[in-house]
């Protein structure tokens, strides 16, 4: 098997024991994996950024890719899917750009079900823009933006996709390269919309390592029916010492592209 | 020969189907038609008229000189009889002791409840007392009901034959008229647009709905299998521009299509298509603004904001159809456009070019399919390739040549930059493009010279409409420029017409007299004498004339 080169010229700039090189590792051994298997070939891969620390990742990876503008990825991503159905369309979002600037799009492509695949880099924090606060910054979080501790609530990004009609949620961690690997290769052999939530720290404005290191553990080595809607939804609701990893959901429905392309 | 028939009624009466099927009874019996739909934003209630003229040569307006009025209820006789010429007639819905001056009696609902119809049938009642007016064959009538009400036309066409004999007996007949039998086909300003698009290989529509836009998603939405095009209706008009742009970076001609309000929020992504050179094409149908405005009423102030649209400096290629028939013709060169370039193109049009209706013979020969600059599949493919023309072939995903598009500058391999150098070239590199889209225009009709006097009146969009027929009533001998490229700006063209011009006038649908000041900006032209309309309302010919006349 010759050696599948994804690497680019480009000279990384993410800072020293960034989260994002987690990312990016188990997404380059996906690629490779899923194209020695022949599940996947490489020339169909498109990936997509929004603005952020992890867009700088469309840059370090050697396939099709479309740097988006902030929050915008969905309805970008599907647009290729419309075009032309046999792409596989995969994109990266930060919290801040998936959950903020661009909620509406990320809840619209889940509740119709685009054939697209989203990896939110979620690490609580605005951090190219160098620390304000996010959607999903816990309360009382010291940031630029809240110096007193952020005075929101943060929302659950899992809980949110479930009820939005998203067929595939998942939560990974950065930390754990081997799990999620094979997120990414359930997300990407997934068909309709496949979210991945990764819970990343952000050595400068937020090192979370630690805390979630002691916290996380696989949801799916324990008895769990990831068709159970309810459970999913109840499981999303789990945060303290004990925190879930793992696929949360996973259901068939029709995509949008199918529906749209019967007939023609 | 001419004369203009107006129907009223509320909201939910049926008008604007009556007023078209008006039109195409008499396109079907050889004439030219222009039918002119005036509707409130609400659903029931409310007062909506359509205006039919009809003529023996090409109209491009309505006018407020009437020779009749239908009135399916008494705030039409109110509102419109002042607009009654003195020998014109009123066909309203009641009986002999009813005295309304110049009216004719029709028991319109009385029929309908006779035959156990519903009120919009009252129209059908109406048509049938037109016809016997005209003398137009019942048959005719008949077969257009059939085309427009299909299933449901029986009823309709029996109280289109009870009318009739009706009005055999009880009125003369006023005007006997030839017929010539036509073989035009009636269209409104967005059916010309959808069609003339998907002439031009379009493959995917994408649209937030918003009028006067609306109407276009309509039409593809109830015509998509026949024309094998994907529709899609998204979550708001954000998600409508970039989706569009990610289909058309993955190879597939689409277009979109909103009012001002509606591209003011696509700004961003409008940007991004200068930057990544994605080709894009926005059809942006003005309504009165500012703001929400004057949701179902016309305007061309969004002259300045379209010109100007997206942040930074990028190319761009705006056209401005100015009737029915060049917006069909003009939007598949956009496509074209678009596509050879790599650049956004905008569409402007109005409400009053959108939804009114003409009658126009389609040359399918003249609108080719131009196929854009596809580059040769390669493993080290820069989709930003420096070129003589500064266009870069295309390539898309799913083949040897990995493509990599970016909102970021970029290098020729579509990787973020931020050198100094770099940055320069790459913007270079996109103005280089307008030298070739310049050249090329100069092949196309950028402008539109009617007559040759040393007066000349100069307008854009569809207030050409109203001042060719205003100039046409007038004894007075006048020129008419018509610009319908408006960016990159046809100098080469304006200029020599202004020099030779004695006496100019400019008009135009909004303020600040917009396209006078682009003149200036782009000739250092001054033209002081403005006619300038912002009541929501497209100019009355009539009243144009009268406007002219003080100028010449």
């Amino acid at each position: 098997m010759n050696e599948i080169d994804l690497d680019t010229h480009v000279q990384n700039t993410w800072c020293p024991g960034c989260g994002n090189f987690g990312i990016l590792s188990a997404f380059k051994s996906t690629l490779k994996e899923l194209v020695s298997s022949d599940e996947l070939k490489l020339k169909n891969v498109v990936i997509s950024a929004g603005i952020g620390c992890h867009g700088k990742i469309l840059d370090y990876v050697k396939v099709n890719s479309f740097y988006s503008i902030h929050g915008r990825v969905p309805p970008t991503l599907t647009g290729m899917k419309l075009s032309n159905p046999s792409l596989e369309v995969i994109g990266f979002a930060g919290d801040g750009d998936a959950y903020a600037e661009g909620i509406s799009h990320l809840i619209h492509a889940a509740k119709r079900n685009s054939d697209i695949k989203m990896i939110i880099h979620n690490n609580q924090v605005f951090a190219l823009t160098t620390g304000q606060f996010t959607p999903t910054t816990p309360e009382g979080f010291k940031t630029k933006t809240s110096p007193k501790g952020s005075i929101e609530r943060p929302i659950n990004p899992l809980t949110l996709m479930l009820v939005s009609g998203a067929t595939f949620v998942a939560r990974g961690f950065s930390g754990n390269v081997e799990h999620l690997k094979n997120l990414f290769k359930e997300a990407i052999r997934h068909k309709g919309f496949a979210v991945v939530d990764i819970l990343q720290p952000c050595i400068t404005f937020n090192n979370t390592f630690q805390f979630y290191k002691e916290r996380v553990y696989d949801l799916n080595k324990t008895e769990y029916d990831k068709k159970d809607f309810n459970s999913a939804l109840s499981k999303a609701n789990e945060w303290g010492d004990k925190i879930p990893i793992g696929i949360f959901y996973n259901a068939e429905k029709k995509t949008f592209e199918e529906s749209i392309l019967e007939g023609l | 020969m001419e004369f203009s028939i107006l129907i009223g009624g509320e909201a939910g009466d049926g008008i604007r189907k009556a007023g078209n099927l008006i039109g195409r009874i008499f396109n079907q019996a050889g004439f030219y038609v222009f039918v002119h739909d005036d509707y409130s934003s609400l659903i029931r209630g409310g007062h909506n008229f359509s205006v039919i003229r009809v003529s023996e040569k090409k109209v491009f307006s309505y006018h407020n000189k009437l020779d009749m009025i239908i009135a399916l209820d008494s705030e039409t006789i109110k509102k419109h009889q002042n607009k009654l010429i003195p020998k014109g007639l009123i066909i309203f819905d009641g009986t002999f002791k009813e005295k309304i001056k110049n009216g004719l009696p029709v028991p319109l609902s009385s029929m309908v409840n006779k035959i156990k119809g519903i009120p919009i049938m009252r129209s059908s009642v109406a048509i049938g007392v037109l016809c016997y007016l005209f003398k137009i064959p019942t048959e005719l009538a008949v077969q257009i009901m059939n085309e427009v009400y299909e299933k449901k036309a029986e009823l309709n066409i029996k109280l289109l034959n009870m009318s009739y004999e009706y009005a055999e007996r009880n009125f003369n007949r006023i005007n006997k008229i030839k017929i010539k039998y036509g073989n035009k086909r009636l269209l409104t300003g967005n059916e010309a647009i959808a069609l003339g698009a998907k002439k031009a290989g379009l493959k995917l529509y994408i649209a937030y709905p918003m009028t006067p836009a609306t109407s276009i998603l309509h039409f593809f939405m109830d015509h998509k299998n026949d024309l094998g095009l994907r529709v899609v209706q998204p979550e708001n008009e954000i998600a409508v521009i970039n989706m569009a742009l990610g289909a058309a970076y993955a190879g597939t001609r689409t277009m979109i299509g909103t009012s001002g309000g509606g591209f003011a929020l696509m700004q961003e992504a409008f940007s991004l298509s200068g930057m990544n050179e994605t080709p894009l094409v926005v059809v942006e149908s003005q309504r009165a603004a500012p703001s929400t405005g004057v949701p179902t009423y016309t305007a061309q102030a969004d002259l300045r904001f379209v010109l100007h649209a997206g942040h930074g400096e990028f190319p761009r290629i705006l056209i401005a159809p100015s009737d029915i028939e060049e917006a069909y013709y003009k939007t598949s060169e956009a496509l074209n456009l678009a596509w050879k370039f790599q650049v956004p193109v905008i569409i402007l049009v109005d409400k009053t070019l959108s939804e009114s209706v003409t009658n126009i013979k389609l040359i399918n020969d003249r609108i080719t399919y131009e196929k854009e600059k596809i580059a040769e599949q390669t493993e080290n493919y820069k989709r930003y390739k420096f070129t003589d023309d500064g266009i870069s072939p295309l390539s898309f995903p799913g083949g040897k040549s990995i493509v990599k598009a970016s909102s970021y500058e970029h290098d020729e391999f579509g990787i973020t930059t931020e050198e100094p150098e770099e940055i320069k070239r790459m913007q270079e590199k996109r103005f280089l493009k307008t030298k070739a889209i310049t050249e090329d225009l100069k092949k196309k009709k950028t402008v539109e010279l009617y007559g040759n006097n040393k007066d000349l009146v100069i307008t854009w969009g569809s207030s050409k409409g109203a001042v060719l027929d205003a100039v046409d009533m007038m004894e007075k001998d006048i020129a008419v420029l018509n610009i319908i490229y408006l960016e990159p700006f046809p100098t080469w063209k304006v200029i020599p017409i202004i020099k030779k011009a004695k006496r100019i006038a400019c008009v135009e649908g909004n303020f600040t007299g917009q396209l006078a000041s682009l003149i200036r900006e782009k000739t250092g032209f001054n033209i002081k004498e403005k006619i300038l309309k912002y009541d929501s309302r497209p100019f009355d010919p009539i009243e144009l004339a009268n406007s002219l006349e003080k100028v010449f």
